[in-house]
């Protein structure tokens, strides 16, 4: 799946060493209870590869790095947003909480989805103008040891807008219509994917029960027909071309929805996850919109002696707003361009390779159609 | 016994003493009471209270005797009572639900055609005949027929060139009447060249009781001479009740597109049998416009103890009667045929739990158009919104063809299959009527041993004067009884060779069936490929303008 719209690996000046594009979450490993994932990378200079082997907590040290509390601006970026961590149960079924809380990304062999979800989040960070300067990824992905054992400082990413509190000020009317425009948008799409998605996931379980449904079938034929006296040999043969349709059906449905899990069903995912970030930024900025008209109503109720002080605090808050609004503008440009783009791959992607399966099956059931017809009646 | 062959015999499955609330119930001329009188002379009283035959109101000359040729009648040295009417053999068996419904379509006659239905789950059941014709129609000829007629049939099938060439079809079903009275009527088109028909198309309207008339019919006519008789489409009450009370929602709708599937599945399956078809029965009811009501009045606890009783009877016999079988080949097609039943009950289990997941696949991907539809409404980017838009129903095609799909399964395979577990209840009453036409001729063969003791016996006698009169009495029974061993063994020959004809017949048509069935599923599964190609290579374009 091809990654973002962006043409440049690399950002003028970035500091990355690493070319985006280049950047694989090949596979996962359990060691004891803890899945490794091992990451691939080129270098920029001269192709050189580079290989480490991460846990999920230095993805997590990662996203703690990205946010500088003391960045002011940097409250406007819509960080890329980090899959929930993967718990892998001892014989590595998947277990309905993680089914609900991963979605498509608990789906597929062997954490594949959910490997290539970790890769498009570096990818993403890799190729933000800002954040691909953070010495963080660079570590990330060339260090020899894992990042992962410094305690990184929690609580940004605590889902601000969860706090029965905060909720309030969500709906906060906004100074700027375009800003206002964008929260409403956000909500409103942000609710719709999700719903999108989870009805996506509930075609692809039944595309998977429909699998195990005739896969069953073509064995419980194929099986009586071992077991039994072919007393009527063509009856036999009858039931043995049955049982290759089955499987044949089975294939169709497997291949189907390995192809939508793959393909819109990660593209929606990310999509919903990254509507939720950008939710996240907007809601930051809000915060800070609500403090600074708090700001201002002190500073015109202020007595004369406190009036300075007030001004000076509202000046900062003014200040931080402002730099954050301008990057925020940005940014939403940014990842509206950008989530087309990962929308688009995702469903060009998804027909091309569900027309090449239909296509596969066609031939298959037409080939097993003229078999049966040249079946013999005695 | 060749009188017995002249004499037209009144097919009564539950003519027990149970059929007192019919009015104008069959008085049954003169034949009747011949035969009741032959019949308490043949077999001795019931010894207990096994003998039903006491329902509080015992009627006189009640006909009391059905399939009265006797291949049904009970065996002396078993418990089972003398005047206990033939089985009933079901045409009807169940879908899942083992329900025990005495419905009719017709609920003026609530209890018009009370049988019991075969359960799909059960493994083992009875069959049991469903209630008879009304005795309007002409008495029907007598029941044991010759296997010559079954070759003549075969003959002719053969002579004709382009030989089975008849298609029937049911279709256009409508409500008659309202409420609970309301029935179905469908229209059964005949179209043939065979020259047994008085023309190439006919059309007649007939409604649900009818076939089940037909059926039973067919089956007190046929099935203890060891024909297979191809078993009637199931009842419902449930299915029933909702069309009379005219939900005319997805489910009911469903329901009569089923029966009427079925209803057509059954009536081709019966021409297709070579004797059946010349029946008069089958070509009246392909042929007339009006068909005598198939009623039968029996009360509940009637018929219903009745059948109870047939069933139990038949249990106790069945254990009883241990057929020396001297021919491996019907023992090893009973064994063949138990597998049989066991596998396409199980595989019939398979399918429909396919079909349930297919619709819930449908239903899915319906809710996910919808979804996907109102995301692209909601969507800002033009090329993107259009696309999500052409997605949304792109998938509410493919929930059609995964709806179609799921009825091809259903209709083809899962019927299939259900058919073929009731045709084998069909098959496994056909051996069990061996069993019974053996067992009569052992008993006949017993009955004339004592008679031949008994007239040793009386060369000891001490009374001279009455010695004559008994020692011809004897003679008598004793030429009689020889007869009937005769007949006993013949019927046995015969009923065994018609059965070998029929299995061969019915192996033939299996695979005929099969092979028809996976091939029309091959060709739903082509089509709906080729209609997901199309939609797939019409959205791609669509994905691609996105800018």
């Amino acid at each position: 799946m091809n990654r973002s719209g962006k043409t440049a690996d690399t950002m003028e000046g970035s500091g990355l060493t690493i070319s985006a594009s280049s950047i694989k979450v090949n596979e996962a490993t359990l060691d004891e209870d803890t899945l490794v994932f091992s990451i691939t990378s080129q270098k920029l200079s001269n192709g050189m590869g580079v290989c480490v082997c991460r846990t999920y907590e230095d993805f997590e040290w990662l996203q703690q790095s990205l946010f500088a509390p003391d960045e002011p601006d940097l409250h406007g970026v819509i960080f890329p947003p980090l899959p929930a961590k993967l718990i892998m149960s001892p014989q590595s079924q998947i277990n309905n909480k993680t089914l609900k809380q991963l979605g498509f990304l608990a789906l597929g062999d062997c954490c594949r989805t959910y490997c290539e979800a970790l890769e498009l989040y570096l990818q993403q960070v890799a190729l933000h103008p800002i954040l691909s300067k953070n010495k963080a990824l660079e570590t990330l992905l060339t260090n020899t040891e894992s990042p992962g054992k410094q305690r990184a400082k929690k609580g940004i990413f605590n889902r601000l807008s969860q706090v029965m509190e905060e909720k309030r000020k969500e709906s906060h009317k906004d100074v700027d219509d375009f800003f206002q425009n964008e929260r409403d948008n956000n909500s409103n799409m942000t609710a719709l994917t999700k719903v999108t998605t989870e009805r996506f996931l509930d075609v692809v379980l039944a595309e998977q029960r429909l699998s195990v449904a005739s896969k069953h079938l073509s064995s419980s034929i194929q099986l009586w027909v071992n077991q039994e006296d072919s007393a009527n040999a063509a009856f036999s043969k009858i039931c043995l071309k049955t049982s290759k349709v089955f499987e044949t059906i089975k294939r169709n449905f497997e291949k189907t929805a390995e192809n939508n899990i793959s393909t819109l069903g990660l593209g929606l995912d990310l999509q919903s996850r990254y509507q939720e970030a950008e939710k996240e930024m907007l809601f930051r900025r809000t915060c800070k919109l609500v403090e600074l008209e708090a700001a201002n109503k002190n500073t015109e109720r202020a007595k004369a002696n406190k009036k300075g002080i007030m001004e000076e605090v509202r000046n900062v808050l003014e200040k931080q707003f402002d730099g954050m609004s301008s990057m925020a503008r940005q940014e939403v440009g940014r990842f509206h361009q950008s989530r087309v783009a990962l929308l688009r791959t995702a469903l060009v992607s998804w027909c091309e390779q569900q027309l090449n399966t239909a296509t596969e099956i066609a031939a298959l059931y037409s080939e097993h159609l003229e078999a049966c017809q040249k079946l013999p009646e005695e | 016994m060749t009188a017995m062959k002249t004499r037209a015999a009144v097919i009564r499955p539950n003519g027990g003493r149970g059929s007192h609330d019919r009015p104008g119930a069959s008085r049954l001329g003169p034949a009747s009471h011949r035969r009741e009188k032959m019949a308490a002379e043949r077999d001795p009283p019931p010894p207990g209270d096994a003998g039903q035959a006491r329902f509080g109101e015992a009627e006189d000359g009640e006909d009391l005797f059905v399939g009265a040729v006797g291949a049904l009648e009970s065996n002396p040295s078993s418990p089972e009572p003398a005047s206990l009417p033939a089985e009933d053999i079901s045409a009807n068996s169940n879908g899942p639900k083992l329900v025990d419904s005495f419905l009719d379509d017709d609920p003026d006659d609530l209890f018009a055609e009370a049988t019991e239905e075969v359960s799909l789950d059960s493994p083992e059941r009875e069959p049991i005949l469903s209630d008879g014709p009304s005795p309007a129609i002409t008495p029907i000829m007598a029941p044991r027929i010759d296997s010559t007629l079954f070759d003549q049939a075969l003959e002719e099938e053969e002579d004709n060139g382009d030989t089975f060439d008849i298609c029937i079809s049911v279709s256009d079903p409508e409500k008659v009447g309202d409420g609970m009275n309301a029935y179905m009527a469908y229209k059964v088109t005949t179209k043939t060249s065979l020259s047994v028909f008085s023309q190439n198309e006919l059309s007649v309207r007939r409604r649900f009781s009818d076939f089940l008339g037909l059926h039973s019919k067919l089956a007190s006519k046929y099935m203890h001479s060891g024909y297979i008789v191809p078993p009637a489409p199931e009842k419902s009450i449930v299915g029933m009740t909702k069309v009379k009370v005219g939900k005319e929602d997805s489910s009911s709708t469903e329901f009569v597109e089923k029966r009427r599937s079925a209803l057509e599945r059954y009536l081709m399956r019966t021409v297709k049998h070579p004797v059946m078809l010349k029946d008069p029965n089958v070509l009246q009811f392909l042929e007339s416009s009006e068909l005598p009501r198939a009623v039968s009045t029996q009360a509940l606890s009637g018929a219903g103890i009745l059948r109870m009783v047939n069933k139990a009877a038949d249990a106790v016999n069945k254990m009883t009667i241990k057929m020396n079988e001297s021919d491996a080949w019907f023992e090893e097609k009973q064994q063949q045929f138990e597998n049989l039943d066991a596998q396409f009950r199980k595989l019939h289990a398979s399918v429909e739990s396919l079909v349930c997941h297919r619709k819930e696949l449908s239903l899915n991907t319906a809710s996910f158009a919808k979804s996907a539809a109102m995301l692209g409404n909601s969507e800002d980017h033009t090329a993107l919104s259009r696309a999500l838009s052409q997605l949304a129903e792109m998938e509410e095609k493919m929930e059609q063809l995964h709806m179609d799909q799921a009825y091809a399964d259903f209709y083809l395979f899962a019927e299939l299959l259900g058919d073929y577990v009731r045709l084998l209840t069909a098959v496994k009453g056909v051996f069990d009527q061996r069993m019974k036409t053996w067992s009569k001729w052992q008993d006949a063969q017993l009955m004339l041993q004592r008679k031949r003791e008994a007239e040793a016996k009386l060369q000891y006698a001490n009374k001279p004067d009455k010695l004559q009169q008994a020692k011809d009495e004897i003679k008598e029974e004793i030429v009689e009884w020889e007869g009937k061993v005769q007949q006993g063994e013949r019927d046995f020959e015969q009923i065994s060779k018609t059965i070998r004809k029929e299995l061969g017949r019915f192996e033939k048509e299996r695979v005929k069936d099969f092979k028809s069935v996976i091939i029309k599923y091959l060709e739903s599964l082509v089509q709906t490929q080729q209609q997901l190609i199309k939609y797939w290579e019409a959205f791609l374009p669509e994905a691609k303008a996105i800018a």
